[in-house]
């Protein structure tokens, strides 16, 4: 068994991660990266800071790998997000999925890194180029708290 | 390094008004002194009664440790200058003896927000916003500038802390140093804690992230509280720090779980506000 989910204060060892999910009754493989980007809103970020509530996080993202087995019978999965400072292009997120076959490992990859995003408490400061910082999704609701989504969304809702 | 906190219950009063002993009065089958010695001791190292000489051997009083006036006919300041004469290392944690509604909360907060480096530390009154001078931390450097001002030919408390260098602070609970004087006030205080019994208080520890976190200045804090659910508990919190985020959008973990705004706060929960998330 591995463990479903980590998080991790230096760069994810995706070698290691992706080793643990081999097994000859699985013909498929799916893996999902997500990284710094250097852009987010009209904005130039130079880099990334976060932060999670780690306790309820790894409890929560325990029952989205479970969700993911129950729902699409994939043999495994895991997942691994980075906590702390975080340069452009750092690898921030890793989700793998294992499977019998290419379509359930692709869909439950999505699925997992698409919760994984909603229901976790992990919150990302993006400090940008010229000076100014601000904790995304965060920094506009008080002023209209119902206009957007602020990512406690249902299940299985888009990004 | 703040000095040992001592505690000085003041029972010396004549109680003219009350026209009989105030100290000796009862409440839930306690008297009133020994109530005020009861909130005390989970606060203090040691706790003593304050005593005019022809009080030393009163049945009630003999029970506890006694300090005795040095100065007649000055009232409560004279009980505080002999404490801080006897014992000029330690702070004194002052209580008179007739507040009915004292809560242990009250108490608590006091000694929490207690700022050593001042002459002391007080409520500032519901009432009148005047300083509380018989619910307070006097600290040992008090004691010249109270001997200088008794001997200015001037003896009330509440004036001396008014003009000193003090920290004040507001009362969780606002009723909780409403006194009693005359038999009436009495039965009316007794009447209003029969009817809303002091208000359940419980503590709490809270753990702030992201941009609560920095808003609240802290990642953790202890607290005694009377709010009832988190929801009480936030609209608390976002009265004492600049919480920008309106809770429609706001997440609350109660002992690292996802949690219900109206749930019950038990005592010593771990509690969470989740501001809007933004992993991935």
């Amino acid at each position: 068994m591995t463990t479903p989910f980590r998080f991790s204060r230096v760069t994810i060892d995706v070698a290691a991660l992706r080793a643990a999910l081999a097994d000859p009754a699985c013909g498929g493989y799916a893996a999902f990266e997500g990284w710094v980007r250097d852009h987010n809103e009209g904005q130039r970020v130079e880099r990334l800071e976060y932060e999670a509530y780690e306790p309820l996080a790894v409890r929560e993202a325990e029952r989205i790998v479970a969700e993911a087995v129950a729902r699409f019978g994939v043999a495994h999965a895991c997942c691994a997000h980075r906590v702390g400072e975080l340069r452009i292009g750092e690898l921030a997120v890793w989700v793998g999925v294992s499977a019998p076959h290419r379509d359930e490992a692709f869909r439950a990859c999505r699925y997992i890194i698409d919760e994984i995003k909603h229901r976790l408490p992990i919150w990302k400061k993006e400090h940008y180029v010229n000076g100014d910082s601000g904790w995304v999704n965060c920094e506009r609701c008080a002023a209209a708290p119902r206009d957007h989504d602020h990512g406690h969304g249902k299940p299985g809702a888009r990004p | 390094m703040s000095a040992p906190l001592y505690g000085l219950v003041l029972a010396g009063g004549r109680s003219s008004r009350m026209g009989e002993d105030k100290a000796a009065l009862r409440a839930g089958g306690r008297t009133q002194l020994e109530q005020a010695m009861a909130l005390l001791a989970p606060h203090v190292a040691r706790a003593f009664v304050s005593v005019r000489k022809d009080q030393r051997s009163d049945p009630l009083r003999a029970g506890f440790e006694q300090i005795e006036d040095t100065r007649a006919d000055l009232g409560p300041i004279a009980g505080i200058i002999a404490a801080l004469e006897r014992f000029p290392d330690s702070a004194w944690l002052v209580l008179a003896c007739d507040l009915p509604l004292l809560d242990a909360a009250t108490l608590e907060f006091l000694v929490r927000e207690r700022a050593a480096e001042r002459l002391a530390t007080a409520f500032r009154s519901s009432h009148d916003t005047l300083p509380e001078p018989l619910c307070a931390v006097w600290e040992p450097a008090s004691r010249a500038a109270l001997a200088a001002y008794v001997a200015r030919g001037k003896s009330c408390p509440r004036k001396f802390l008014s003009g000193a260098d003090v920290h004040l602070i507001d009362e969780p609970n606002p009723r909780a140093l409403d006194n009693a004087n005359t038999p009436e006030e009495y039965a009316a205080a007794m009447n209003t804690r029969s009817e809303a019994p002091a208000a359940a208080t419980r503590q709490v520890t809270v753990q702030y992230f992201a941009l609560l976190r920095e808003q609240a200045g802290r990642g953790t804090e202890s607290l005694v509280t009377t709010a009832r659910t988190p929801r009480e508990l936030y609209a608390e919190l976002a009265h004492r720090y600049p919480f920008t985020l309106d809770p429609a959008v706001v997440r609350v973990a109660i002992n690292s779980e996802f949690g219900d705004w109206s749930a019950p706060l038990a005592d010593g929960d771990s509690i969470v506000f989740i501001p809007p998330v933004a992993g991935g």
